[in-house]
C-alpha cells in the first residue's frame, strides 16, 4: 500500500470513527472518545522517537503540558483559532525537546532519559512560579458552546480536531517507517556505533526524531485547556500523561505504526471505564503493572505475540 | 550588610548539611548506575518506601525512625537483590537493558508510587525524635538536629561503604565488576552473583536515606519524583562510581540549592537541580572527578 492510498484508507476510518460516534448521539462519546484520540497522538509520538530510535522519553508529560499551556498564554493574548494554536504549541515543545536532545543525545541513551525525567519536574516548576498563566492556582479557559464555521458542539469540535491530528501523526509515523529516515533511525536503534561508522548521521537524526516526537506531543496537548477549562499544573503535568506515553507503545508494540494504536486504544478504552467504576488511583496501578508486565513476558507487545511485529511492517 | 552576611553562613551551613543528607540519597545510585550500569530509576521510590517503614515503626510501636530503618536494612537488602535477579533474567541477559530494562524501572518507580497512594493516601506524614526541633548556636550560625543528624548518618553510610569497598574482599570484587566484567569472566568468577550482591547493598541505602528524608522533611508519595533530577545530577557531577566525588558534588548541590531558596524562594529549588544535570551533561559528562 502507498502513501496516498494508506492516508486516504486513515481518512475513511476517521469519517467512520466520526460517524460512529455521532449516530449513538451521546455527548459521553465525545467525551470519551477524545481522551482515547489524544493518547493515540501521543503514543504515536513517543513511538517515533522510542520504537524507531530507541531513546526513551520519560518526559511526555512536559511536552504535553507545554502544549496546553502554550495555547493557555495564546487564549490569553489572541483570538487564533484552535487549530492554528496546534502548530504553534507544536513548536514550542518541539523547540524544548530540540535543545534537551542536543545537551544530552551525544552522551548514553540513559542520560537522554533521565534528562527527560528531570525536565518534567522543572517545566512544571517553571509553569507553577508563572502568574500570568495562573501558577499553582490554576487558569480557568471559557469554553465556546459552539464550534466556529461549523456551528457543531464544541466537544464535538475538539472530538473532530484531534482526529485530524490523529490522521497526520498516523500519516507521518508510518512514512518514516518506510523512508530512508526510516531506516536510518532503525541503525541507530540496532547499533549506533555500527552506523556512525557507516556515516549515518546519528546525531542530526536522533535530534530530529526527538523534535518531532516532542512537537506531536504539544500539539496533542494544545486543545487540553478547552476539554478541560480548568487546567493547573498537577493536571496538566500528570503522572498519567507520562506512564501511558511509554507504557501504550510498549504494551501494543513499538516495531510499528499500528502498535502504539493498539496500545492506546486498549489501555485509553480501559482507563475510561475503570475510571468510571473503580478509582482512578486503581487504574493507573493497572496501566504500571502492564507496563512490567509487558515489558518482561512480551517484549514485542501485543503485535509481537500475534506474530505480526517487525517483519510485517517492513512488507 | 552583617545580617545579609548572617544569611549567607546559615545558608552555606544548612547547604552542607542537606548535602549529606543528599549523598545518602545519592549513594545506592552512585552504586548501580556509577558501578553497576544498571539504570535504576526508581532508587527514589525505594527511599519513599524506607520513609513509610520509618513512619510506621515511629507512629505505631514509637521506635526511633533511623533505628527502625537500620532493623529494616536487611529485608531491603532481599528486595534489592530479588529486584535485579528479575532485571537480570528479563532484560540484562536478553540485552535489552537501553529501552524495555528502563521502562522496567520506571513501571516499579510507578508502582510504588501509587501503591502507596492507595495505601496511605497523599497526605503529608511526618516522625516524631528527640532531635526534631533543637538546635546547637555556634556563635551566629545555627545547626538544627533535624539536619544535623541526619548529615552525621549519611557521612558514617558513605564512610563505611567506602572502607566495605576498599578494605573487604567482596567490596573489591564490586569494583572489579564495575572496572572490566568480562576480566572477571576469565578468571571464572560470576560477575552477576557480584552484581546481585552489589545491588542489593544498593537498595539496602535507600532503607537509611528514606528514615533520614523523613526525619527532615514530611513525606507523600510522589515527592520521590523530585529527587530523580538531583541525584543522577550528584551522581554524574560526583563521576558516576566514587564516593568521595558524590560527597563533594552533594554537598556542592546543597549549597546551591540552599542560596537559591534563601535568595529567590524556595519554589525554585527543584530547578536547580536539573540546571546542574544539563550542565553537567552538556559541559563534563565525566564529572568532576571523572577520568
Amino acid at each position: 500500500m502507498n502513501g496516498t492510498k494508506f492516508v486516504l484508507l486513515l481518512l475513511i476510518v476517521a469519517a467512520a470513527t466520526y460517524g460512529a460516534a455521532w449516530a449513538i448521539g451521546n455527548a459521553y462519546v465525545f467525551f470519551a472518545g477524545y481522551i482515547v484520540l489524544q493518547y493515540i497522538a501521543l503514543a504515536t509520538a513517543w513511538n517515533i522517537l522510542g520504537g524507531y530510535t530507541g531513546y526513551v522519553n520519560f518526559g511526555t508529560a512536559a511536552f504535553f503540558a507545554l502544549g496546553a499551556y502554550s495555547t493557555v498564554v495564546l487564549h490569553k493574548l489572541t483570538n487564533l483559532p484552535l487549530p492554528l494554536m496546534m502548530p504553534i504549541g507544536g513548536i514550542v515543545s518541539g523547540l524544548v525537546g530540540l535543545g534537551t536532545g542536543y545537551l544530552t543525545l551525544r552522551l548514553r541513551g540513559a542520560f537522554f532519559s533521565i534528562a527527560t525525567l528531570a525536565l518534567a519536574v522543572v517545566v512544571q516548576t517553571l509553569i507553577t512560579n508563572w502568574d500570568f498563566v495562573g501558577g499553582s492556582r490554576g487558569a480557568y479557559i471559557v469554553r465556546p458552546m459552539k464550534a466556529p464555521l461549523l456551528g457543531i458542539d464544541y466537544i464535538q469540535y475538539l472530538f473532530l480536531v484531534m482526529l485530524g491530528l490523529v490522521v497526520i501523526v498516523l500519516a507521518t509515523a508510518r512514512a518514516i517507517e518506510r523512508s530512508r529516515l526510516g531506516y536510518g533511525f532503525a541503525t541507530i536503534r540496532d547499533d549506533e556505533v555500527a552506523a556512525e561508522a557507516s556515516g549515518v548521521p546519528t546525531l542530526r537524526l536522533k535530534l530530529l526524531a526527538t523534535t518531532l516526537s516532542g512537537a506531536f506531543m504539544g500539539m496533542a496537548g494544545a486543545p487540553l485547556p478547552y476539554y478541560v477549562t480548568y487546567l493547573d499544573p498537577a493536571s496538566g503535568f500528570s503522572l498519567a500523561y507520562a506512564v501511558n506515553g511509554v507504557a501504550m507503545p510498549l504494551v501494543g508494540g513499538t516495531s510499528s505504526w499500528l502498535g502504539p494504536v493498539i496500545g492506546a486504544i486498549l489501555l485509553g478504552t480501559l482507563q475510561q471505564v475503570a475510571t468510571v467504576t473503580i478509582s482512578s488511583a486503581l487504574n493507573l496501578l493497572i496501566v504500571g503493572l502492564m507496563l512490567v508486565a509487558f515489558v518482561i513476558v512480551a517484549p514485542n507487545g501485543i503485535l509481537g505475540l500475534f506474530g505480526a511485529g517487525a517483519k510485517r511492517a517492513r512488507a | 550588610m552583617e545580617m545579609s552576611l548572617e544569611l549567607l553562613g546559615n545558608a552555606v551551613v544548612s547547604g552542607l548539611l542537606l548535602g549529606g543528607f543528599y549523598a545518602a540519597v545519592t549513594i545506592g545510585v552512585s552504586i548501580s548506575f556509577g558501578m553497576l550500569d544498571i539504570v535504576n530509576i526508581a532508587h527514589p521510590a525505594f527511599i519513599i518506601l524506607g520513609s513509610y517503614i520509618a513512619y510506621i515503626a515511629n507512629t505505631s510501636f514509637g521506635m526511633d525512625p533511623i533505628l527502625a530503618s537500620v532493623i529494616a536494612l536487611p529485608a531491603f537488602y532481599l528486595l534489592g537483590m530479588a529486584v535485579y535477579q528479575v532485571y537480570y533474567l528479563a532484560f540484562e541477559r536478553r540485552g535489552d537493558e537501553a529501552l524495555r530494562g528502563l521502562a522496567f524501572f520506571f513501571g516499579l518507580l510507578f508502582i510504588t508510587e501509587v501503591t502507596l497512594v492507595l495505601v496511605f493516601g497523599v497526605d503529608y506524614r511526618l516522625v516524631d525524635a528527640p532531635y526534631i526541633g533543637p538546635s546547637i548556636h555556634i556563635g551566629a550560625i545555627e545547626l538544627p538536629l533535624r539536619l544535623l543528624v541526619p548529615c552525621l548518618v549519611a557521612l558514617a553510610m558513605v564512610g563505611g561503604l567506602q572502607l566495605f569497598m576498599a578494605r573487604t574482599f567482596l567490596g573489591r570484587a564490586i569494583l572489579a565488576v564495575a572496572q572490566d566484567q568480562l576480566a572477571l569472566r576469565l578468571m571464572a568468577a560470576n560477575p552477576t552473583r557480584i552484581k546481585r550482591v552489589a545491588f542489593g547493598l544498593s537498595i539496602a541505602t535507600a532503607s537509611l536515606a528514606g528514615a533520614v528524608l523523613i526525619v527532615i522533611q514530611p513525606v507523600e508519595p510522589s515527592i520521590g519524583r523530585d529527587y530523580i533530577g538531583r541525584v543522577f545530577a550528584i551522581c554524574v557531577l560526583g563521576g558516576m562510581g566514587s564516593f568521595a566525588g558524590t560527597l563533594v558534588a552533594a554537598m556542592a548541590l546543597g549549597i546551591v540549592e540552599n542560596l537559591t531558596a534563601t535568595f529567590y524562594g524556595p519554589s525554585w529549588a527543584p530547578a536547580v537541580a536539573f540546571g546542574f544535570l544539563l550542565i553537567t551533561l552538556a559541559v563534563r559528562p565525566a564529572g568532576i572527578f571523572g577520568r
